[in-house]
């Protein structure tokens, strides 16, 4: 009656082999509660940044800071926010690098794996041993900061870009997906006259969707999360992109310029603006990786096991 | 001619997968002593041009500041000329100076005693948690608490440092979550973000709570690939739970846990520069200078360019070597290493 050859159906329709040991209750509570303790530990922090930026000044007040429980939400931390300020700004900076930045790496990694995955192609071997070698060296911090100096991209959107616009391991990831994806279709599409660029374009790519996503998420999250090149290559502080605005609002607890009369009136607690900050720099990512998170492992591993 | 310089490429690359070798047979562009070099250059001229932007910013921002690393051995000065590059051209050459001055300098040896203390508390403190973290959510049966559960804790590693950073400030800092709690109930706050005596166990926390969930990705697929007939055989022997754990679970982890090791251990030198770079300021260099940040710091804020460079050199050639010994004793005990023997 089991359905599955050695599985037996226990309550509530999990299925658990039959030479398993059934848990006992006290084993299976002390794990649940496990489970949620590991899980509040990410989620609650979250909640209480999420809650504060929507509580009124009064509600802070009460709480003494940090609110747990919502009570009287507002957005009046988010209108000013995204009013046209210094915040807004950088957001807007930052997306710009963002998509700007990942279609740029996603074009020339996705062009890069193809162009190594043929096998058999002519000095692909030299090429890749070129690639793989960035990966035990790392030139250093210094000589690197005089090299972008040096090709004046300080203080140009260019120098949040260009110097980590490629990433080896993804790469790799990439060309393992091309290599393993039907070469039947390939060949047949090269007999009826298809270029690289169509069979790339055609073919490979939309039968690769699943690791593409991943590493487009990846790079995504690195310009996202990116301040350490804005901070060293640019000056300028109305270039700066929303992690840096975060850093200087938050860490530093600089006031928001152009906010400051709106919280010394009372009318904006500094804390919800903060928060709110932090919900603008969270939203990205925390919305889309689950959507791209049941090929995460795909894209940990084709690269790591084929190196 | 031609047949020789495919030989020779054969042999010399250890990085090629072993998918390859068969690959000549069925690909489209098949590696053909016959063919001479100039016209399969022709023929692939389209793949060779698709990875040319990519070889052109390895290049740049690889390669070439690999050898901008020769103002190590200058007393390189910026303002010399207008241009990083003609600067270089022109600074005086110093020899081996800068690296002498760096045995002397006891800030040098402060920032590689943290950098080397803050290693071992990752190594002792952080990386078991992502194995141990594996082990339990692998004892879920039913598919979709482990869904769950993974969703959440992956979700922390998607987050920049200074986001990670300013949840933590919110939680354990003087105005924090907890102090504020504390002052409520009539007892002493505290400010762990600003201690001194704590920082290390501090960032060692919160690389736990960024990347732990992460880390288990790995152990899970490797988890996933045991043979459930090596847990039904042990079974039918009579092993329990934890007899199984200990002779089927855990030797099939032993091969990513030796990996992951040694790129651990290579990476010994280079520990969370972002992370500490931001909390620096609060806790002051003596408990907080690592390697980087003091290259940053005499580098980039005070200008000391050679001297940093020199720093950095350092760190490199012991970090490439630390990698190297790693492996190798990964070889010694019988595992694969990063690359094969």
């Amino acid at each position: 009656m089991t359905g599955v050859a050695g599985i037996k159906p226990g309550t509530r329709g999990r299925l658990r082999p039959v030479w398993e040991e059934e848990p006992t209750k006290a084993g299976l509570a002390s794990k649940g509660v496990v489970l949620v303790l590991a899980c509040l530990a990410v989620l609650f922090p979250l909640w209480v940044v999420v809650v504060t930026s929507l509580s009124s000044v009064r509600t802070i007040t009460d709480a003494g800071g940090l609110v747990v429980i919502p009570r009287g939400i507002t957005f009046v931390a988010y209108q000013e926010l995204l009013g046209g300020g210094q915040v807004t700004r950088a957001a807007v900076i930052s997306i710009c690098v963002t998509v700007v930045g990942t279609l740029f790496s996603m074009a020339v990694s996705i062009m890069c794996a193809y162009g190594l995955s043929r096998p058999g192609s002519v000095l692909h071997r030299p090429l890749l041993l070129f690639m793989l070698a960035t990966m035990f060296f790392g030139a250093g911090l210094i000589p690197t900061y005089l090299v972008v100096q040096g090709l004046g991209l300080t203080d140009s959107y260019l120098a949040l870009i260009l110097p980590s616009a490629l990433n080896v391991f993804n790469i790799l990831v990439l060309r393992a997906f091309f290599m393993s994806t039907a070469q039947e279709l390939v060949e047949s599409a090269r007999i009826d006259g298809a270029g690289d660029f169509r069979i790339l374009w055609q073919i490979i790519m939309p039968l690769s969707r699943a690791v593409i996503a991943v590493i487009t998420l990846f790079y995504a999250v690195g310009y996202w999360s990116a301040w350490f090149n804005a901070s060293i290559y640019i000056s300028d502080p109305e270039m700066m992109p929303l992690q840096n605005v975060m850093n200087q609002l938050v860490l530093k607890q600089e006031r928001p310029t152009g906010l400051t009369q709106v919280i010394n009136t009372g009318h904006l607690s500094l804390l919800a603006i903060q928060m709110a900050v932090m919900v603008l720099a969270l939203i990205p990512v925390a919305f889309l990786s689950p959507f791209v998170q049941k090929h995460f492992k795909e894209g940990m591993l084709t690269g790591a096991v084929k190196g | 001619m031609a047949l020789s310089t495919d030989g020779r490429r054969a042999q010399g690359s250890p990085a090629s997968p072993p998918a390859e070798k068969d690959g000549a047979a069925r690909g489209p562009a098949p590696v053909s002593a016959k063919v001479p070099l100039r016209h399969r250059l022709r023929r692939d001229r389209t793949l060779l041009l698709m990875t040319l932007p990519a070889m052109l910013l390895l290049l740049v921002f690889a390669y070439v500041p690999l050898v901008g690393n020769v103002v190590a051995f200058q007393d390189y000065d910026p303002y010399i000329a207008d241009n990083a590059f003609q600067a270089i051209l022109q600074s005086p050459w110093v020899g081996f100076e800068w690296f002498q001055q760096m045995v002397n300098d006891r800030l040098f040896w402060s920032a590689l005693g943290n950098t080397l203390t803050i290693f071992l508390l990752q190594l002792t403190l952080f990386f078991p948690v992502p194995i141990l973290l594996a082990l339990f959510i692998n004892s879920f049966v039913r598919p979709r608490v482990r869904a769950v559960a993974q969703a959440i804790l992956y979700l922390p590693h998607f987050f920049s440092w200074v986001l990670v950073i300013t949840v933590f400030q919110q939680m354990f800092g003087g105005a924090g979550l907890i102090a504020q709690t504390l002052r409520e109930n009539g007892y002493e706050g505290f400010d762990l973000m600003t201690n001194p005596g704590l920082f290390k166990f501090l960032i060692t926390f919160e690389m736990i709570w960024k990347d732990a969930g992460w880390g288990v990705i790995v152990f899970l697929a490797a988890l996933a690939s045991v043979s459930q007939e090596l847990y039904e055989a042990s079974a039918m022997d009579g092993a329990n739970r934890w007899r199984r754990m200990w002779h089927v679970t855990l030797p099939a982890l032993r091969p990513v846990v030796a990996l992951l090791l040694v790129l651990q251990v290579g990476n010994a030198l280079t520990v969370g520069f972002e992370q500490i770079l931001l909390q620096r300021t609060a806790v002051g260099p003596g408990a907080s200078e690592v390697l980087d940040t003091y290259v940053w710091n005499v580098g980039i804020t005070n200008g000391g360019f050679s001297y940093a460079a020199a720093v950095g050199i350092v760190k490199g050639i012991f970090g490439l070597l630390l990698v190297l010994g790693a492996n190798k004793v990964a070889h010694l005990m019988g595992e694969q290493g990063v690359y094969k023997k």
